[in-house]
């Protein structure tokens, strides 16, 4: 099949890792990755924070984007961005008075599949060490982003990937379905509250017995990782994505600095240099 | 449009008034809410064990969802024929011995109350559990006129006694503890000595004594409805301590206050409501006193009785057609026991009668956007969507926020009266947004082969055209506003980039500059203005060399090195070919429908790990 990756502005510039991570796993089952050179934005960041009239051009690019381009399906990294693709940018356009540009949109959203969902339904991936050699040796416990859960139903897709991983050591989180208090430009409009929530999930991935969260939204784990850091809490994050990239020979390392950069490709990809905690 | 399909007056409706507005804007009021660590414990272990309890009751129903459509689609009904009800109502409430008051706001209602109570004679009044007075603020405007009300409901006598403000809709002094209720009482009821314990059952046995002199001599009691029935004008309040019973069915003059929504077209509706609302809101099976009464029954009960219809502001509500489910609510709480920002910043920080998710999109409402500090109540929500998956009543809370955002937004650049109009509810666009993940499901089930070329390739160059056509005629229409804020600007300018890839790629060179900005720390941990709120609480990472974009330019190609580091062997060269064949033997293989039953569980011998994984503790 050929695939058309949309990365997600945030895994884009921030998390390139993670983009890269969704191409192993998808050229490794034998399918061509396409990234359409035009995309930007899901338009969420806009739409949360009520500005319609500026999405709606983010909303166009994106639709237009992913017209251009000649794929079967179209995957992303994330449940909220795709979340926001079905659920938001059709009633954003509509209300802006673009009847077409909502029709276009709702046809792209249903034709573009969060990570976890398109390995599960479409390509009936289940058992990610037998299927993708998956081999990630650490004590991991997941955190279920709130779209993903509420507004994609995903259920347990990306947690039983995760489980199905060689070596893993997997920790149920206590209180997992509560947010962790990210909710976009939420974050530094309420920081305070924000900071909180976030507080109480990382006691939860304290209290699981794991100091590895991983989960589907590079902005929740983004925001913990950022929360832990500044409050210095053992606790590190990491999308799903790389935990299924990980093989027997190249393991994800998460010992140490983190780098968030894509590895020069003359070295061994487990090799990290600089870093960052 | 929808607004003359309701039969509702061609203005403006007023709106409300009292206890509605937030006086300090929800960032602010949260921020000292949380400094109240002993409040927070409080909240975070009442929430956590209703929770658990609602979730476990909500369980034991089979047939839980459709009583959420039903529920729904009755006041959706309700609220597509208000003003027929309403009138259906007094015509049934009068014929049986009862008068019917209207109130077009708090003011209106608390001079109908206060002339009642007047007429006689009575400085005393007990009221029970009535969310509509505490919206008007009655008890306040009754101790202007020299009238004293006692509450009956355990909480809100915690809550009176303490001069204090309810925090929840359900267990309005959820705030406090056994130990700070047992001083409360303590210090206000005389008649306490210091045996008195923070036992429950001693302090509920003391608030007993306390009113039940109350009951016994007062006249004329006040209280709220949590439903009435148009087709026979009966009224409903749904308790748990037998006091409002008492409180119903002692005095002579029972004055009834209820906010226009609370009605019901028929008396067999109350049968979803009474399984719905026990179970949303206590998380219990049955609720312990239900109380009905139809006006006055000579010989039984009071001899005068009065409901006062309030409106403050339900009207502007229901103009909205985008907005208007808020007024569904049966005030359960459900959404205020799993909602994460309630949890940490309690009811106070709302402002307003109603706090919570459900607060946070009534009270602006109810006030219009614009009424001081009330603005900042959309954005008082993650949009985590706890609160829509257990409304009984299924308000789809999110959306609505997003929706008072928009309002927010335009009405701040003077856009509101140019906001396109909002679809009315049998207009398919409204539904559009239920369907799309079943049109996804569908082409699911196609599996690979649903990826059909022809028919979907057409219509997707057809789109793209549209698409490049529209772009043109939305350019042109581009608002502009005087001062624009920082929000503004930021807004605009990540509009303008993430709506090319060409300019991401661009802005993403800038990448490196952010890990001098990062420096030896590797993180960032300071911004300046707004989004300084970012990094009041989390360090931002150092940001990568390269964007992927920018890194996929140059490797695109590279698949088979990337197979040949992750150890699955390269794919056979044949491109198309690929697709259909495993992309490595041995640990790889490529997943096929008939796998995935001996795939799971098979249990590779080389993957002990995994196995203790699963086995492993599940701390």
């Amino acid at each position: 099949m050929k695939i058309a990756l949309f990365a997600t502005c945030i895994v884009d510039a921030m998390y390139p890792k993670v983009a890269l991570a969704t191409v192993r796993i998808l050229e490794r089952l034998g399918h061509e990755v396409v990234f359409p050179q035009g995309q930007g934005c899901c338009s969420q960041m806009h739409v949360n924070s009520g500005y319609f009239d500026d999405a709606v051009p983010v909303i166009r690019n994106h639709v237009r984007a992913f017209t251009s381009v000649d794929y079967d399906v179209a995957v992303a990294p994330s449940a909220s961005c795709v979340a926001s693709l079905g659920h938001q940018q059709p009633m954003v356009a509509r209300q802006c008075g673009e009847a077409a540009l909502a029709e276009d949109a709702a046809m792209v959203a249903a034709n573009t599949y969060e990570l976890a969902e398109l390995l599960v339904d479409v390509l009936h991936v289940t058992d990610a060490a037998q299927q993708l050699g998956s081999y990630f040796p650490e004590t991991v416990t997941y955190h279920p982003s709130c779209h993903g859960m509420r507004l994609l139903e995903l259920g347990d897709r990306q947690k039983d990937l995760v489980r199905s991983v060689a070596g893993i050591d997997f920790r149920e989180l206590p209180d997992a379905e509560e947010c962790c208090g990210f909710g976009g430009t939420f974050s530094f409009k309420n920081p305070d509250v924000s900071g909180a929530m976030a507080e109480a999930k990382l006691r939860n991935i304290e209290n699981s017995g794991a100091s590895l969260c991983t989960g589907g939204d590079a902005s929740c784990l983004m925001h913990l990782s950022g929360a832990a850091s500044k409050r210095r809490v053992p606790v590190r994050t990491v999308h799903f994505a790389e935990i299924l990239a990980s093989t027997r020979q190249n393991t994800l390392t998460v010992e140490g600095p983190v780098e968030l950069s894509i590895p020069a490709p003359a070295k061994p990809a487990a090799a990290t240099t600089g870093g960052q905690r | 449009m929808s607004i003359t399909e309701l039969g509702m007056p061609g203005v403006r409706p007023v709106h409300g008034q009292g206890n509605l507005h937030a006086q300090v804007a929800f960032p602010r009021a949260a921020k000292k809410e949380l400094q109240n660590e002993q409040m927070r414990a409080n909240i975070r272990h009442a929430t956590h064990s209703i929770r658990a309890k609602r979730a476990s009751v909500v369980g034991e129903v089979p047939d839980w969802q459709q009583l959420r459509d039903a529920g729904s689609a009755i006041k959706e009904t309700v609220m597509a024929h208000l003003p027929e009800l309403l009138e259906q109502f007094e015509q049934n409430v009068s014929a049986r011995g009862g008068v019917v008051h209207w109130a077009r706001d708090a003011d209106e209602a608390n001079a109908i109350v206060t002339r009642l109570i007047q007429e006689q004679d009575a400085t005393d009044v007990i009221k029970v559990k009535s969310m509509a007075t505490q919206e008007m603020g009655l008890d306040e405007h009754l101790e202007e006129h020299g009238i004293t009300a006692t509450e009956t409901d355990l909480a809100e006598l915690i809550v009176q006694l303490g001069k204090d403000k309810p925090s929840h809709i359900l267990v309005p002094a959820i705030h406090k503890n056994r130990d700070e209720i047992r001083e409360i009482f303590r210090r206000e009821m005389p008649e306490t000595t210091d045996e008195l314990t923070n036992d429950p059952r001693v302090l509920a046995e003391a608030a007993r004594k306390h009113l039940r002199e109350k009951f016994l001599t007062t006249k004329v009691a006040i209280s709220g409805a949590n439903f009435g029935i148009a087709d026979t004008g009966t009224l409903s309040v749904v308790e748990s301590e037998g006091n409002g019973r008492m409180c119903l069915t002692l005095p002579e003059t029972l004055i009834t206050v209820m906010g226009i929504e609370k009605l019901l077209p028929t008396y067999q509706d109350l049968e979803v409501f009474f399984q719905l609302l026990p179970r949303s809101s206590t998380g219990e099976r049955m609720n312990p006193y239900t109380s009905l009464w139809t006006a006055v029954t000579p010989g039984d009960g009071p001899k005068n009785f009065h409901v006062v219809l309030l409106d403050n502001g339900r009207s502007a509500v229901l103009s909205d057609p985008q907005g208007r489910s808020a007024l569904h609510c049966i005030r359960c709480s459900a959404c205020l026991n799993v909602c994460p920002v309630y949890e940490q910043a309690g009811g106070h920080a709302y402002g307003s009668t109603y706090p919570g998710p459900i607060g946070a999109i009534l009270s602006p409402q109810l006030t219009g956007i614009t009424s001081q500090e009330n603005s900042s109540l959309p954005y008082a929500s993650s949009l985590c969507g706890a609160c829509y998956q257990v409304c009984p009543v299924k308000i789809n809370i999110p959306d609505i926020l997003v929706h008072l955002r928009d309002e927010d937004v335009r009405t701040r650049h003077g856009k509101r009266d140019r906001a396109a109009p909002a679809p009315s509810s049998d207009d398919p666009a409204i539904h559009a947004g239920d369907n799309w993940r079943e049109e996804k499901s569908l082409t699911a089930d196609h599996g690979e082969g649903g990826h059909d070329g022809a028919p979907r390739e057409t219509s997707l160059k057809g789109l793209a055209t549209r698409a490049r056509r529209a772009g043109r005629k939305v350019r042109e229409a581009v608002p502009t506003r005087a001062v624009p804020s920082q929000m503004d600007a930021m807004m605009k300018g990540a509009s303008f980039v993430m709506s090319s890839g060409k300019r991401m790629s661009l802005a993403e060179r800038g990448l490196p500059l952010g890990r001098v900005v990062a420096g030896r720390d590797h993180a960032i941990g300071w911004l300046p203005g707004m989004v300084g709120g970012w990094t009041d609480e989390r360090d931002i990472p150092e940001p990568p060399k390269e964007s992927f974009r920018n890194w996929w330019k140059k490797h695109e190609g590279e698949t088979a090195q990337r197979l040949e580091r992750d150890g699955a062997a390269p794919a056979s060269t044949g491109d198309d070919a690929a697709a259909a064949t495993p992309a490595a033997e041995g640990t790889v293989r490529s997943g096929s429908a008939g796998d995935e039953n001996d795939a799971r569980g098979a249990g590779n011998p080389t993957e002990g790990g995994r196995t203790a994984g699963h086995d492993g503790e599940n701390a």
